[in-house]
């Protein structure tokens, strides 16, 4: 902890109290209390989660940063981490984990897979990408992301919880967000906020394929 | 595989005792038999009950597309070593059907149904014939030759708008729904009822309902997000108390399209994603596949390349059994700490793959014929010291740790019993089977790389249970240290490639099935190549599917706290479950 981060500036400690009190405002203490208590949601999916269980040990030691709680339950965490390649089979039960936790929650996308579908994105059972069903805060790109880049990605992570301010905060608004429509599986994966663009794509005229030549993108 | 390799025996010509019922295999470049389907059962029971072949150890199944053939491979085994009896049915697409070997081995139980998901081969006779890896009612058996991906862009890579022109663009563009789905035509979302997992908790709930004295079971769910699961894995037991009567794994949450992917690949892009198959051990992976491609296109690895490849898949080893070490005290409750331990072990290991290969867990190292670099300086003196100081003395540590804990041994001893019979049967390999009293090491059963010249023990131990398979692993960390301990010793100078090293390998037709005793057990590359440069059908037989087959036959009778045990002993890695 270091008093100088916290400390409000504009006012003046008598000199035999420095070092035990600290003037600050609400909004500063809690962010700073919140920001250094940050526990992830155990929660490994692919390869990247074994990256994600190194830097919970003594190399890394994410105990440094007040993140070593790592609960298996949604009710007691503070962000998840999708840390692996999320298939159409998975991501119903991501969904609903992710509508399980308490707010304010965060989510971290590790690696190239959560963030966009990764080496396999070209399956035909993957989804490119968590942000597709659920918001995500921060990514950290790599195949796996090293510890290091990790490590990085939680502290950008923290940087964004140390700016928050209650009064302008979403998660402390009026009517706050309704949970995330649990996608269903169908023949391929359903998203219910979509079901009329499924319905109006499998029920198109089916036209003679005109074999459509990729052309080059401007911009 | 040359004629003075044979180890145990010479594969008999069952075409000649089959006469009229099995035929060879003459078309160029392929091996084996082909047995016709009315005769198959008879021909299998023959030769696992005359002709001791009892291990049957892959099934899958091959989409001739331009001849409208669906081709059923198996790959049979003795148990006592020696090379593979490969046969193979012969059935029309678009009538596939085939009888299944279910009831005379266990271990075609999860392959014929990952066969009838991905390539729509009905098994007549099993009786769980339930897709696998994808979901009930999935439109489709995507690894037919004809089936396409929504992101479906060409037959095979490298794709044009890729290579030579470069065209950068989504792909998400093509597709209607900017995502990567597709729906049949008329398809109304509104209409359709989920066929969620009815016939799998009916089967649970069925259990119990006959006896004399009426007494409830519980079916529990645990997974696909337990703490236990060591990923995303499912199971579904039925309880009678405490006890499990009932229990089926449910998997398919990390499938990942490795194998179709694969077959739109050219040979050498496939190289990292096997890394990503059981990524514990990574080199041990692309060992397997190596092998498999050099079969196909005759070349021999340098001297030192092999020693170098030894190496790292001795060193993988020794580093996936210590990690399961971790997982052991984690799943018997002493959360997290005991991890560290191995964990700390580890991180030296990959700070050699890192070295070699530039990255720590995907090493994407190997080359068709050889390895794609050098050992960088001062490696090998840094392997020197792990091998022959820290190595044996952590192990100690751990035996002395581990080995006669109390706790450790009240609740492995006897506990996820499995018989030589039943390990056998249900196709079970590396540790598991060798736990069984089953001495089978495909280093000594048919020997592949350096590994004949190399003097090791091949671990066994009796018992069948928990402790037993701690403690093969445990022998096993020790002698791979001890083959550890003869490379770094041995280890010649020279060349490290056959070949100039190239983007675009040339690999006749045919098949080939290269196999590797890789930490979980026998990890098998299926390929078939017609040529061109990608290959025809892409298989992985992934030890730990086939292991998870077993795991019934551990946990039912037991407590349903020891399902977790089981399930960590078995040593699974999802990716590789999945693929
Ligand atoms: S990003 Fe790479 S390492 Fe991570 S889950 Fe995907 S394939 Fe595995």
């Amino acid at each position: 902890m270091s008093d100088e981060t916290i400390q409000s500036s504009n006012y003046e400690i008598p000199p035999e109290m420095q070092g035990t009190v600290s003037i600050t405002s609400l909004d500063k203490v809690y962010a700073w209390s919140r920001k250094n208590s940050m526990w992830p949601m155990m929660f490994g999916l692919a390869c990247c989660a074994i990256e994600m269980i190194v830097l919970a040990a003594s190399r890394f030691d994410i105990a440094r940063f007040g993140m070593e709680v790592m609960r298996p339950s949604p009710r007691q965490s503070d962000f998840l981490i999708v840390s692996g390649t999320v298939t159409k089979k998975m991501v119903p039960q991501i969904v609903r984990l992710y509508n399980q936790m308490p707010e304010p929650k965060y989510v971290v996308s590790m690696g190239a897979c959560a963030s966009g579908g990764g080496p396999f994105k070209e399956g035909y059972s993957v989804v490119s990408g968590i942000d597709k069903y659920i918001p995500v805060d921060v990514y950290i790109p790599g195949c796996p992301p090293t510890p290091q880049a990790l490590l990085n990605g939680l502290i950008a992570l923290t940087k964004k919880v140390d700016k928050e301010r209650i009064k302008t905060s979403e998660w402390y608004a009026k009517g706050s967000e309704a949970a995330v429509p649990v996608p269903v599986l169908g023949p391929d994966l359903m998203d219910p906020r979509k079901y009329a663009l499924i319905y109006e794509q499998t029920h198109r005229p089916i036209e003679p394929e005109i074999p459509a030549e990729t052309e080059q993108k401007e911009g | 595989m040359s004629e003075e390799q044979v180890t145990v025996a010479q594969i008999p010509d069952i075409s000649l005792q089959f006469e009229g019922r099995v035929v060879k295999d003459t078309r160029a470049g392929y091996s084996g038999f082909i047995v016709g389907a009315e005769h198959l059962l008879d021909v299998v029971q023959t030769l696992r009950d005359e002709l001791g072949f009892d291990y049957l150890s892959s099934v899958t199944g091959v989409d001739y597309l331009p001849e409208g053939k669906m081709e059923v491979v198996y790959h049979l085994y003795r148990s006592i070593g020696g090379p593979a009896l490969v046969f193979k049915v012969q059935v029309p697409r678009d009538e596939a059907v085939v009888p299944s070997l279910y009831h005379i081995f266990k271990s075609a139980d999860w392959q014929e149904r990952e066969a009838w998901d991905l390539m729509g081969i009905r098994f007549v006779g099993h009786p769980d014939l339930r897709r696998i890896l994808t979901w009930e009612g999935f439109a489709g058996h995507p690894l037919r030759k004809d089936w396409k991906e929504p992101y479906f862009e060409e037959e095979t890579k490298p794709y044009k708008s890729r290579w030579p022109e470069g065209i950068t663009g989504y792909i998400e563009d093509n597709n209607p729904y900017h995502d990567n789905l597709q729906y049949p035509a008329g398809f109304d979302p509104e209409t359709w009822i989920p066929q969620a997992e009815e016939a799998l908790y009916a089967s649970a709930q069925k259990i119990g309902r006959d006896k004399e004295l009426h007494t409830d079971t519980v079916v529990v769910n645990l997974g696909p997000q337990h703490p236990s699961t060591h990923g995303v894995f499912r199971m579904v037991a039925a309880l009678d108390g405490e006890q499990v009567v009932f229990l089926k794994p449910v998997v398919g949450y990390l499938h990942r399209n490795h194998e179709k992917i694969g077959e739109r690949n050219t040979y050498l892009q496939n190289m990292p994603f096997t890394d990503r198959l059981d990524y514990v051990s990574s080199m041990s992976n692309n060992f397997g596949y190596a092998l498999a491609v050099e079969k196909l296109m005759g070349i021999k690895p340098p001297e030192r390349a092999d020693y170098i490849r030894v190496m790292m898949a001795e060193l993988t080893r020794w580093m996936n059994h210590v990690f399961s070490f971790g997982f052991l005290w984690n799943d018997l409750g002493s959360y997290f700490t005991p991890m560290i331990y191995a964990l700390e072990e580890r991180e030296l290991i990959l700070d050699i793959f890192e070295a070699v290969s530039g990255s720590r867990m995907m090493c994407n190292y190997f080359r068709f014929g050889g390895v794609a670099r050098d050992l960088p300086e001062g490696v090998l003196n840094k392997v020197k010291e792990l091998v022959f100081e820290r190595m044996p003395r952590q192990l100690d540590a751990i035996d002395k740790m581990l080995s006669t804990n109390e706790i450790v041994r009240n609740r492995c001893i006897g506990c996820g019993v499995l018989t030589a019979e039943q390990a056998i049967n249900n196709g079970a390999s590396g540790p598991n089977l060798r736990a069984s009293g089953v001495p089978y090491d495909i280093r000594r059963a048919d020997p592949y790389s350096i590994y004949d010249r190399l003097d090791f023990d091949v671990v066994v131990h009796y018992h069948g249970d928990v402790y037993d398979r701690y403690l093969t692993r445990l022998d096993e960390a020790r002698q791979s240290n001890r083959i550890l301990q003869q490379v770094v010793r041995d280890i010649p100078e020279g060349p490290i490639m056959t070949g100039k090293p190239a983007y675009q390998v040339r690999v006749p037709a045919g098949e080939a099935y290269g196999r590797v005793e890789a930490p979980k057990g026998e990890l098998g590359f299926y390929i078939v190549s017609t040529g061109k440069p990608n290959p025809w059908r892409y298989h992985v037989r992934a030890p730990s599917f086939i292991n998870l087959t077993s795991l019934e036959d551990m946990c039912r009778g037991g407590k349903i706290a020891d399902v977790v045990l089981n399930l960590g002993a078995i040593d699974i890695v999802l990716g590789e479950v999945d693929r």
